[in-house]
């Protein structure tokens, strides 16, 4: 099975291909890594810290910008300490917000110690218990479009977990000022035309 | 509590907050921040987001800065604990942050088990890079908010306002 498995740097950049004026949250440690491998954008928000955070700043984003598009793309660890918010945002059901959790069932950061996702915990099951108008399993390139698909014109919030494969990809680090980051950031989504 | 029908300072606050023009409130359900919590819920120009932990509301205030809206979280005293780590998100991007804490654990107190958390609430919130303010006296809560919410918004500082027991009232154990 491990041969077949999604490879994150190739799916983050095929997700965000020709991806506009979408607007994009990372999660900490390697979606970050892979969201800025795919291309510097200054509607990035990298996140190096508030781990469990990440869907709740999509939510903050999204319920501000109706008419733009909003990914959060994290990782399993990171979605899974802040899986009280999929309820916040189960509730709220901003139809203009699509989270991917990048599942490689493991800490990467760390050491790739076995994460809840390896325990059985099933975050798409989650999600849809909270209320998310959709949820699915990426598990081959043949489901890539769709999902790319989903971040543009998917009735949200969606929530998509791609199980991906747990091998090493090189760190790649963006720009670390949170200053310059959130700065760049409002600068661009308020300037970008719809 | 029966005497939010008679208070009049969350009426204030909102008031504020429709000046400053706050878009989105977050909170837990909170007895000291009912009335807020009510007006804001009744105002279709405010997105009211109920959070199953404060934390999560840090990141619905750096997610409203960036989509170009103001934010203020409402929680209680024991709620600034659960947010430590994620005001560092506050810190690091100098994201403006407003916050309204319905103190506990400090004045007239009946349950002991509040005074742990009551009692480090401020320190804490000086700690994580948050400007406090108190209020104990009703008739501070305008001038008081009025900074604060400017000081927030036009300064894009983290500010704090600590609302005292002795400004919210004791909480009724019987019924």
């Amino acid at each position: 099975m491990g041969a077949a498995m999604l490879e994150r740097r190739k799916l983050v950049k095929d997700l965000l291909a020709d991806r506009g004026d979408l607007m994009v949250v990372c999660g900490l440690g390697s979606p970050t890594y892979d969201v800025a491998a795919a291309g510097d954008h200054p509607l990035n928000f990298y996140l190096w810290m508030a781990m469990g955070g990440a869907a709740m700043i999509g939510l903050g984003l999204a319920l501000a910008k109706p008419e733009r598009r909003v990914a959060v793309i994290t990782g399993d660890g990171e979605q899974l300490m802040g899986m009280g918010g999929l309820g916040t945002i189960g509730v709220k059901k901003p139809q203009n917000l699509v989270i991917v959790v990048l599942d490689n069932g493991h800490y990467g950061e760390t050491g790739m110690q076995p994460s809840h996702t390896t325990g059985g915990v099933d975050l798409v099951a989650v999600a849809k218990a909270c209320g998310f108008a959709d949820g699915l399993t990426l598990t081959d390139k043949a489901g890539v479009a769709r999902v790319r698909d989903l971040l543009h014109k998917g009735k949200g919030p969606i929530l998509v977990n791609a199980r991906i494969s747990n091998a090493e990809t090189p760190r790649f680090l963006p720009m670390r000022d949170g200053h310059a980051i959130k700065t760049r950031f409002i600068q661009a989504a308020n300037a970008a035309v719809s | 509590m029966d005497d939010q029908n008679n208070i009049r300072w969350p009426d204030t606050i909102y008031d504020h907050f429709k000046r400053v023009g706050v878009r989105q409130v977050g909170y837990v359900p909170d007895a000291g921040h009912s009335r807020l919590i009510a007006l804001c819920q009744k105002d279709p120009e405010i997105a009211d987001v109920v959070l199953t932990t404060e934390e999560e509301g840090v990141g619905l205030v750096a997610g409203a800065h960036l989509g170009g809206q103001r934010a203020v979280l409402l929680m209680q005293s024991s709620g600034v604990g659960n947010c430590i780590n994620m005001f560092s998100l506050i810190r690091n991007c100098g994201f403006p942050c407003l916050i309204v804490v319905t103190m506990r654990g400090e004045f007239a107190e009946f349950n002991q088990a509040q005074v742990a958390m009551g009692q480090i609430t401020e320190p804490v919130l000086r700690l994580a890079g948050f400007l406090t303010y108190r209020i104990d006296d009703p008739g501070e809560v305008d001038e008081v908010v009025a900074a604060g919410c400017d000081m927030a918004f036009d300064g894009d500082l983290a500010i704090a306002i600590l609302l005292g027991q002795r400004l919210i009232g004791r909480k009724r154990w019987t019924k």
